[in-house]
């Protein structure tokens, strides 16, 4: 821009107006000649503007020696850094009109840049002026190079960035803020979520327990919830679940719900009357203007001394269907079909189903956050319960721990497809030795 | 991890030659070697490498404890000089990275051919105590990490500086592009602590290998006294005050930086 240093400014712009001043041509029409007196009063406008555009542009010029001594200012910048002309030509080297910082931020990267790449843009830099103040600018250089590709001297324009600087410390300042509360969510999202499960499982005697909680965003709590726990007289309870929506309320659903299966399983622990007192419970809580409700399986957990392992009566409010990976090597998904939302009527609907869990055998609970996760791979781009149906029939015969891990890597590869919470709880019944030598 | 890959080590020049390793300082990354590595890689091995953190480091091997002091950053040369295993090498350390040679030079020796301090300080900070003027204040250094946030928006944000055209190396348009003199805000807040307020002026007298104290004749950072106090702590160093202007030899003016190295490794090497 500042391209007077070099005398590269000539009189085109006034020699132009001259010529125009004389060709004038009556026999033409009204708006060529509109078109004329408009030129040449631009022209006269224009008259000695090269220098004087340089001089009192509303942009400060610089040009400096690649060494950083000034040989050129303009009147503009002088004046906004109080300096005379003298004082600084020949004396000073743009550094020299830095604050400290900014000339250490100048040596450090953008003396650096503007060698690399011949230009440099809108760097947010200060100078000192004469009094000692000081004037936010923007800077932006370049390097002249002469007809061989030599670097002979930089150019740097300089814009006055008061109000500009002003507004960008308040926007720095909010997003430092934001940073910070963003932090502060994740950490408050993770700790509440923690609270929303189990610490430890269980530990039953004969079963081997395994359950993985996985957050899809860190910044918000998800609505998944699981136990594993005893029972009157050697049985055991085990849910899962998946309260609609995010966040706090969700969170104090969920909350809710963990609580009122565990007791309502201390009243009365046939499954299907569990959960038709959590469909009361919530029911009753979330009648109003916010309804809340959710989708949970509940097993109760028998031994079975006859046969050994376990008899498992399963009852769902409509939650996708669990699954048994048996000994054998065959899986199976046990539909409940008729199971409704726990907490949106006030008489659900819950359908039950039974299963045995003999030695050998492992049985898998999950919500939909897996089976929902976005892949390319799958049905309408979703992971779907047939492919978790494939997987259950290539992992089994398997065990609870193998389950959850073989789940774990699934998410791992699926990453951000898995755009929901996902909870899985696997129960297995271990082979004994003589059973595994027959 | 791969050292290799963690520093993006660039190993170029003549094989089974000496070796000369050039470690940048803060702000940019290898490039800034650029130009004086035409001049090394005829008679010289000349290893690259990024500071964990700038360039095309592998930034997940960043981490605020590691690099919190230049102690993180002396184990990385000196894992460098294990892995790449070419004998005795000539360290050349810019800014920061003088220090980072000192520090490497006296903890294994053995490893060391020479070292090369370009424009160093060992200690940015003035000290009235002992009447040490390093040229800044504490409150300067606080300005400098205002000026790092202050450029933060538009560094995080949608400057992507144009390269002009390189016609000798077209290559390291795109590269530099993306890389070059590009810190993850963050990252640069806690090197600019590390250097600017590193402390290494005890350490001086523990070099016991060749060493040479290169200065510029005008350094606003590095002002000639501070390379006078170097050479002065370092025994039977030598000291050489370069005509070139700045704090960065290596970009303006190549040539005499490059032989100023050359010189003195072919001399050690």
């Amino acid at each position: 821009m500042c391209g007077t240093d070099d005398g590269a400014a000539d009189d085109g712009g006034r020699g132009r107006g001259r010529d125009h001043g004389r060709g004038r041509d009556h026999g033409r029409g009204r708006s060529e000649d509109h078109q004329e007196n408009q030129e040449a009063r631009f022209s006269e406008l224009l008259e000695d503007s090269a220098e004087d555009l340089y001089e009192h542009a509303p942009c400060g010029y610089l040009s400096t020696l690649l060494d950083g001594r000034i040989a050129k200012i303009n009147t503009t910048l002088l004046d906004w850094l109080g300096y005379e002309r003298d004082a600084l030509v020949g004396r000073k080297r743009f550094s020299d009109l830095l604050t400290v910082g900014g000339r250490l931020y100048h040596e450090t990267h953008f003396a650096p840049l503007l060698r690399m790449q011949g230009e440099i843009n809108g760097i947010a830099l200060e100078l000192k002026t004469a009094d000692g103040t000081r004037l936010p600018v923007m800077v932006t250089s370049t390097v002249k190079t002469g007809g061989d590709g030599q670097a002979l001297l930089i150019r740097t324009t300089i814009f006055d960035a008061r109000d500009r600087r002003a507004y960008e410390n308040e926007l720095l300042r909010a997003r430092q803020e934001a940073d910070r509360e963003r932090d502060r969510l994740k950490v408050l999202n993770t700790t509440l979520q923690k609270t929303l499960l189990p610490p430890t499982l269980a530990n039953v005697p004969g079963l081997d327990v395994a359950a993985h909680y996985h957050i899809a965003s860190a910044d918000e709590v998800g609505g998944d919830f699981y136990d594993l726990f005893p029972l009157a007289a050697g049985t055991w309870g085990m849910f899962l679940g998946d309260v609609c929506g995010k966040g706090a309320a969700a969170a104090a659903v969920t909350s809710l719900a963990r609580y009122t299966l565990r007791a309502a399983a201390v009243y009365s622990p046939a499954p299907d009357a569990v959960l038709a007192n959590l469909n009361t419970v919530l029911n009753h809580e979330y009648n109003g203007t916010d309804p809340r409700f959710c989708t949970v399986i509940f097993g109760l957990l028998t031994p079975d001394p006859d046969q050994g392992g376990f008899h498992i009566t399963l009852a769902s409010g409509g939650h996708p269907p669990a699954m048994v990976m048996r000994h054998d090597g065959t899986a199976d998904s046990l539909p409940t079909p008729g199971g409704q939302l726990i907490g949106i009527l006030p008489n659900a609907n819950i359908a039950t189903t039974t299963v045995h869990l003999a030695p050998g055998d492992t049985l898998l609970l999950h919500t939909d956050g897996l089976t929902e996760a976005h892949t390319a791979a799958g049905p309408d781009g979703r992971y779907s319960d047939e492919a978790l149906l494939d997987l259950g029939r290539a992992l089994a015969p398997t065990t609870a721990t193998d389950a959850i891990t073989a789940i774990r890597d699934l998410l791992d590869t699926l990453g951000n497809g898995v755009d929901d919470d996902t909870a899985v709880l696997a129960v297995h019944v271990p082979r004994t030795t003589s059973e595994e030598q027959q | 991890m791969d050292v290799r890959s963690r520093n993006h080590v660039t190993v170029t020049g003549r094989t089974g030659a000496p070796a000369v390793m050039l470690a940048h300082g803060f702000g940019c990354d290898q490039n800034m070697w650029r130009l004086v590595v035409p001049e090394l890689e005829r008679d010289f091995t000349v290893v690259l490498f990024d500071h964990v953190g700038a360039g095309n480091s592998e930034l997940t091997a960043w981490s605020r404890d590691r690099y919190a002091s230049l102690d993180g950053y002396v184990d990385d040369v000196l894992e460098l000089c294990r892995e790449l295993d070419l004998g005795p090498i000539t360290f050349v350390g810019h800014s920061v990275s003088a220090m980072m040679g000192v520090l490497a030079a006296a903890r294994r020796p053995e490893a060391f051919a020479g070292l090369v301090l370009l424009a160093p300080s060992p200690c940015f900070v003035d000290d009235p105590a002992t009447g040490y003027r390093g040229g800044f204040s504490a409150e300067d250094i606080d300005e400098l990490l205002e000026s790092l946030d202050a450029n933060y928006l538009g560094w995080s944000g949608a400057m992507a500086p144009v390269i002009m055209g390189n016609p000798d190396r077209p290559e390291l348009g795109e590269e530099l592009t993306n890389s070059f003199c590009r810190t993850d805000p963050e990252i640069a807040r806690v090197f600019a602590r590390v250097t600017f307020l590193s402390d290494n002026r005890a350490d001086l007298a523990a070099v016991t290998v060749p060493t040479l104290v290169a200065q510029c004749s005008h350094d606003a950072i590095a002002p000639p006294e501070v390379g006078a106090f170097v050479h002065a702590q370092i025994p039977g160093s030598r000291l050489v005050t370069l005509n070139a202007t700045g704090h960065c030899p290596q970009l303006a003016a190549p040539e005499e930086t490059a032989a100023a190295i050359a010189a003195f490794a072919g001399a050690s090497g």
